[in-house]
């Protein structure tokens, strides 16, 4: 084995550490910017329009969807917090 | 696919609402924080996942807030960290665990070394960078990986060798080795 610190078997080691993380998780996290301003527009109309915001309310997975939004539990979470 | 713009001027297009440079924020540091999540605090898959997302909400929310733009990645770290710390107190509050922070320490320290690593292997550039992700990381055989390229096997091996040998000449210009930037 080589001196170097930076020998073969090292540099293997450490590019190893580093796995790519599930490929849903990163698409998820990437498409944050995009999902803020779904939330932002929804919450925006309910304040605006009870009956907007009763529709919402009763189904905010649907309401996520139509918006062309997977409506990941996580997201409802948020939006169902944003809304109360 | 992504570009080489340093993390300071990634952070800076992000704060201007780029979306593409968010993107590409969450791609360079995913490894990463993922991997702090599993081999550094050991979350199981949901655990991580949850942790994960959070990680990337708070850094979207509170970008304004950071001091430096360079310090995104110790920023990140610190964050990572502070979340899995919480899940696992919070865990422990309903099953004992053991006493996975203390251990955490020293992971984080060579995941830090593993991502410089991971920075010169992708300034490294197409064959090499997907050559040694493929074998390194995604435990792609010689075989399989001569297939997808069609070359031997025997081809395979060699250039691996050769792009490891690159790497080194590029770390090595660096003028630091893996103990001294092992604490960051």
């Amino acid at each position: 084995m080589s001196a170097n610190p930076w020998n073969e078997e090292r540099l293997g080691f450490l590019i190893g550490l580093l796995r790519p993380a599930p490929q849903g998780w990163v698409e998820a996290a990437s498409q944050l910017p995009r999902l803020r301003l779904v939330l932002d527009d929804l919450v925006e109309r309910a304040q605006a329009d009870a009956a907007f915001r009763a529709t919402l309310i009763a189904d905010l997975e649907a309401a996520l969807a139509r918006e062309g939004v997977e409506p990941t539990p996580r997201l409802v979470r948020e939006l169902q917090t944003r809304l109360s | 696919m992504t570009s080489r713009l340093t993390d300071a001027e990634l952070v800076a297009r992000c704060r201007e609402g780029d979306e593409e440079a968010w993107a590409e924020l969450v791609e360079r540091f995913s490894r990463y924080v993922y991997a702090i999540a599993v081999q550094g605090f050991r979350l199981s898959e949901q655990d991580a996942e949850d942790v994960f997302q959070e990680v990337f909400a708070r850094t979207y929310e509170r970008l304004d807030r950071l001091r430096e733009d360079s310090a995104v990645r110790p920023w990140l770290a610190q964050l990572t960290r502070n979340l899995c710390v919480d899940r696992l107190r919070e865990r422990a509050r309903v099953e004992p665990t053991e006493d996975i922070e203390t251990g955490a320490d020293e992971t984080l320290a060579e995941l830090d070394l593993a991502l410089d690593v991971r920075e010169a292997l992708e300034a490294l550039g197409d064959p090499c960078s997907d050559l040694l992700d493929r074998f390194f990381c995604r435990d792609e055989s010689y075989r399989t990986i001569g297939e997808g390229l069609e070359l031997p096997p025997g081809t395979i091996a060699s250039r691996i060798s050769r792009c490891l040998a690159k790497m080194r000449v590029q770390l090595e210009g660096r003028n630091d080795g893996p103990a001294a930037s092992g604490g960051r």
